[in-house]
């Protein structure tokens, strides 16, 4: 897919330690064993290595990898 | 006592840790992460990968203090020959001690926060930050749903939890305790804090020499981290499962100075208090414990004051060491670390040396045991502790 799932892969695997093979696009965050706290964590890693931002409201509507790229690329995401 | 985990300066695991603090050699050194701090070296634990060890999701989730304990608590629980799969844990209890929490989680996200602002700052900072999470975390590791709290004494902080975590098991709480304690706080902040009081030697030039206890040229303690997990049961019941006890905590006292934030009451009455309480809750006379594990900071003010108490309580007979000289002072973990180390001495008829101990004070009237380890058969054994904030904890060991 596009180079916004590659970065946002990136950021999983070395930030969160989330194993490579898990990472699907229909992937949730729930897969992936990611919990609430950890969510505003990779929020903050976007922001500063995409240049943007999830808002918690935007956070909250979120299920899989494919949405959460979808999202980063509408709101202008630059890799 | 039917487990044992240590993970300190001296080492990853038991044996490691027996082998050097034996060896009398010092684990100061120079610090790079205190670079520009007036004291910039300690005694860190050696090699302690954390995402080796405990996987990259703990390696970025905890705090190194949590991170030193569960190694710690694997160790121990193994050791104790328990199946955390298979036990029954709403009847296993967690207490450790803690004096600080996660410092280093705390240093940085302030700094995220002048840097950065209040919106960058990690929402892992409070899960992170608070002393109380590593028995938390103990809890969630090994499935022990029992009483579970951190006992806060400062420096008396693992030995306070050993006492109190003995005291729930003869309570009929629980069944099993994993208990000690544990400090990360070799942090730029906290060590900048212990400078500015004049807590820590300034020996720059040649760390490996700063930490002598009851030495004249003493001139404050080295900071260090470490953990050290004790597994307790009521003896009968590791009699009844075929448990090997490496040793029994026989008595516990405790006390507070009520005299001052930080020095230690010259006269010791605190001190005597406690020592005095654990000798009669393990029901021994003074003259039958044949080996002291000091608190034996390497300040000037504590091991003189702590010298004139255990020859006043114990008379002259007693082999004293301070092991602070190999590890340096491990704060909250300290406590615990010595009275492992106490059980590891009856356990091996040795008594470990006092590092650095080149000439010994003269105003300390003790058999100061120095050099190389010494051959001893011990019966009892006592592991003293002193907190900032003239809190005082005293364990009483014997054989197993």
């Amino acid at each position: 897919m596009s180079d916004v799932y590659d970065r946002v892969k990136e950021l999983l695997t070395d930030k969160f330690g989330v194993p490579e093979e898990d990472i699907r696009l229909e992937a949730t965050f729930e897969d992936l064993d990611l919990d609430s706290l950890d969510l505003v964590e990779f929020a903050l890693a976007t922001e500063e290595e995409l240049g943007v931002g999830i808002s918690d409201d935007e956070a909250a509507e979120l299920e899989t990898l494919a949405d959460t790229v979808k999202l980063l690329e509408s709101k202008g995401a630059t890799v | 006592m039917t487990g044992l985990g240590l993970v300190s300066p001296a080492g990853i695991g038991v044996p490691a840790n027996w082998a050097r603090v034996c060896s009398g050699e010092s684990t100061a050194s120079t610090d790079p992460d205190l670079a520009g701090i007036m004291v910039d070296f300690s005694c860190r634990v050696p090699g302690f990968d954390a995402e080796a060890l405990l996987g990259r999701k703990h390696a970025r989730r905890l705090d190194r203090f949590v991170q030193l304990a569960v190694v710690a608590a694997r160790e121990a629980i193994a050791d104790a020959g328990l199946d955390p799969e298979s036990w029954d844990g709403g009847r296993v209890g967690v207490v450790l001690g803690c004096g600080m929490g996660g410092s280093s989680t705390w240093e940085t996200q302030h700094r995220r926060l002048l840097e950065h602002g209040p919106g960058k700052v990690s929402p892992m900072l409070i899960p992170m930050l608070v002393p109380n999470m590593v028995a938390g975390q103990l809890a969630m590791e090994f499935g022990a749903t029992g009483p579970n709290l951190v006992t806060a004494t400062a420096c008396a902080s693992g030995a306070t939890a050993i006492g109190v975590a003995r005291d729930l098991l003869r309570s009929g709480a629980c069944d099993i305790m994993l208990t000690g304690g544990t400090e990360a706080g070799v942090t730029p902040l906290s060590i900048a804090g212990f400078a500015q009081m004049g807590a820590l030697s300034t020996r720059r030039d040649d760390p490996a020499s700063a930490s002598r206890p009851f030495d004249v040229a003493r001139d404050g303690f080295v900071a260090a981290e470490a953990a050290g997990i004790l597994v307790l049961e009521r003896p009968e019941d590791a009699r009844a499962r075929g448990a090997r006890a490496h040793a029994h905590i026989a008595g516990y006292g405790a006390s507070a100075d009520g005299f001052h934030q930080t020095a230690p009451d010259p006269e010791g009455r605190g001190a005597e208090q406690a020592i005095r309480a654990a000798l009669a809750d393990a029901g021994v006379a003074p003259s039958e414990i044949g080996h002291v594990n000091a608190h034996g900071t390497s300040t000037p003010l504590n091991d003189v004051a702590e010298a004139r108490v255990l020859r006043r309580v114990l008379g002259e007979g007693v082999a004293v060491t301070s092991t602070k000289g190999v590890t340096g002072h491990a704060l909250g973990g300290a406590g615990a670390i010595e009275a492992a180390y106490t059980v590891l001495a009856i356990e091996h008829g040795q008594i470990p040396p006092t590092a650095n101990l080149d000439s010994q004070d003269p105003e300390i009237d003790l058999d100061i045991v120095a050099k190389s380890p010494r051959e001893q058969h011990l019966e009892l054994a006592m592991s003293d502790s002193f907190g900032f904030g003239g809190q005082n904890a005293v364990l009483v060991v014997s054989a197993g």
